[in-house]
């Protein structure tokens, strides 16, 4: 059985007010693990706390077997927020270069996180003069300074064409070939498929952990979207 | 702490005043302008009021203009999720603080040593201290706006927000601050609110150098301003929270 890179228990989240995470317990193993669930169900939050970032009530969250924000893991996690965190008056190189240096990494490095995403062309251009989805890929660049262990990834692909979301879909499955596991959040049912697991999220609980596979058996449903839909409905019928 | 990441962050804000043409000729151009238009207003009267006036208001431009761009630079850290990211990687808050410091400092030195030039050089300025001694007063009242603007941009949740807090934080102190009416010949209460406001010992100094130029006077003026800017930096750490909730 190999280590989980990520072993959460019972951490509760409250945010304004409300219990978002209510004492969830999950296990994350190397690999493409995809985190599912729809808007508002607490996938950013989980995420933050994952990465140090978010203020926990109780529990307990382990990462690459270190408390989750202590200062070992600072070098090792990539962490890609929701909105594309850039400096939008800087180049695209000039945004890497900040990075690297922050991280300690030399400028090669930055130079090939630009190349990995597509970006080789717009390296010079002020990033706030960039589309949408071009800026989030100078936010993922940034994830992949350094060649992380772990890459925390919080939407990655909304605002993205086809053809893009598979080479980065393509790149994940690189990346975890290469030994680092990958958590990818979405709301996009379809890139289910793509992951080696599936957590689907429903308001702040863990309602199916399995391969995509497992999840579409257990439920006898065509595909994930009409499995999670048998499953939210489910729960709720039990409720 | 360390050096590679401080210098990180100055550098990188300096490209970022760079790369923003408006705010390069507010912090650089405009104090000069004002400050000539000062004495072009007091040109024709009687007396040395431009002497009076003048230092007053250089002490006055590094911590207004900092203060105001450093709490919308670090409002938008905070609302972009850079800080957020930032924070997730080995950066100290003392990393990113002094980085700011450090960089709005080394653009005060340049403000202030173009103001004084044209104050001195241009304008006819009376100083009896020496120079360089302006610039040693605008750069550490350049940290104190840095600092404080830091620190309000904790409680602003838009750039609007952040700019309201210039009447607030500024306005009393720029009454306060002896310009308009001597500290000593104020009501006692208002005078009582005026030793505690930071930019009366930044006025002090300067108003010292052209004035008596006792040095001792200005060292502990400085001195004064260096507490408040430090005390503004440590709350202003304590608001930059790798945890938010
Ligand atoms: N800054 C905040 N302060 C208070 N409550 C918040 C804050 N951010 C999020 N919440 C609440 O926490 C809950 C979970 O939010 P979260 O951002 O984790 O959802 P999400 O699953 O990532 O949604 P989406 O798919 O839309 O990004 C929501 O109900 C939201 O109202
Ligand atoms: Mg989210």
């Amino acid at each position: 059985m190999m280590k989980n890179v990520i072993e959460v228990r019972d951490l509760t989240v409250v945010r304004g007010g409300r219990e978002v995470l209510p004492a969830i317990s999950l296990g994350v193993t190397a690999g493409v693990t995809g985190l599912l669930g729809p808007s508002g169900c607490g996938k950013s939050t989980l995420l933050r706390a994952l990465v140090g970032a978010q203020q926990v009530a109780s529990g307990s969250v382990e990462v690459l077997g270190e408390p989750a924000g202590s200062a070992a893991l600072r070098t090792r996690i990539g962490y890609v927020t929701q909105a594309a965190s850039v400096y939008d008056d800087l180049t695209v190189a000039e945004n890497l270069g900040f990075f690297a240096r922050v991280l300690g990494v030399d400028r090669s490095s930055a130079d090939e996180a630009i190349e990995v995403v597509g970006l080789a062309d717009q390296r010079q251009q002020v990033v706030g003069r960039l589309s949408g989805g071009q800026r989030s890929r100078v936010s993922l660049a940034v994830a992949l300074l350094g060649t992380p262990d772990l890459l925390v990834l919080d939407e990655p692909t909304v605002g993205l064409d086809p053809v893009l979301r598979r080479d980065l879909w393509e790149l994940f499955h690189r990346l975890a070939d290469g030994g680092a596991a990958v958590l990818v959040s979405s709301h996009v049912m379809d890139e289910a498929e793509r992951c080696h697991r599936l957590l689907l999220m429903r308001e702040g609980r863990i309602i199916a952990d399995g391969s995509p596979d497992e999840i579409r058996e257990s439920t006898g449903a065509a595909d994930i979207e009409h499995a999670f839909l048998h499953m939210v409905e489910g729960t709720e019928e039990a409720a | 702490m360390s050096p590679r990441i401080t210098w990180a962050v100055a550098g990188r804000v300096l490209t970022q005043v760079r790369r923003d043409h408006r705010t390069l000729a507010m912090l650089l151009v405009v104090p000069c302008v004002l400050i000539s238009l000062l004495w072009w207003m007091f040109e024709d009267l009687p007396g040395d009021l431009f002497d009076r006036f003048g230092p007053g208001l250089l002490a006055m431009f590094p911590f207004i203009v900092m203060f105001l761009v450093t709490s919308v630079t670090t409002l938008r850290e905070r609302s972009s999720g850079t800080l957020e990211r930032l924070l997730t990687m080995p950066m100290g808050k003392l990393d990113f603080l002094l980085g700011y410091a450090l960089a709005f400092g080394l653009l005060a030195a340049v403000q202030s040593a173009l103001a004084v030039a044209v104050s001195v050089g241009l304008l006819g300025l009376d100083v009896n201290g020496p120079v360089w001694l302006l610039g040693v007063v605008a750069v550490v009242d350049a940290v104190l706006g840095t600092a404080l603007g830091l620190l309000v941009s904790a409680f602003a949740t838009t750039e609007f927000q952040a700019v309201q807090f210039m009447p607030a934080f500024v306005l009393p102190q720029i009454l306060l601050c002896g310009l308009f009416v001597p500290r000593d010949q104020m009501p006692a209460v208002l005078e009582a609110i005026s030793n505690v406001l930071p930019l009366s010992y930044a006025v002090d100094a300067m108003q010292e150098l052209v004035g008596d130029a006792d040095q001792g006077e200005v060292w502990r003026s400085i001195a004064i301003v260096a507490c408040f800017a430090l005390a503004a930096l440590v709350l202003g750490a304590a608001t930059l929270r790798r945890r938010t909730p």
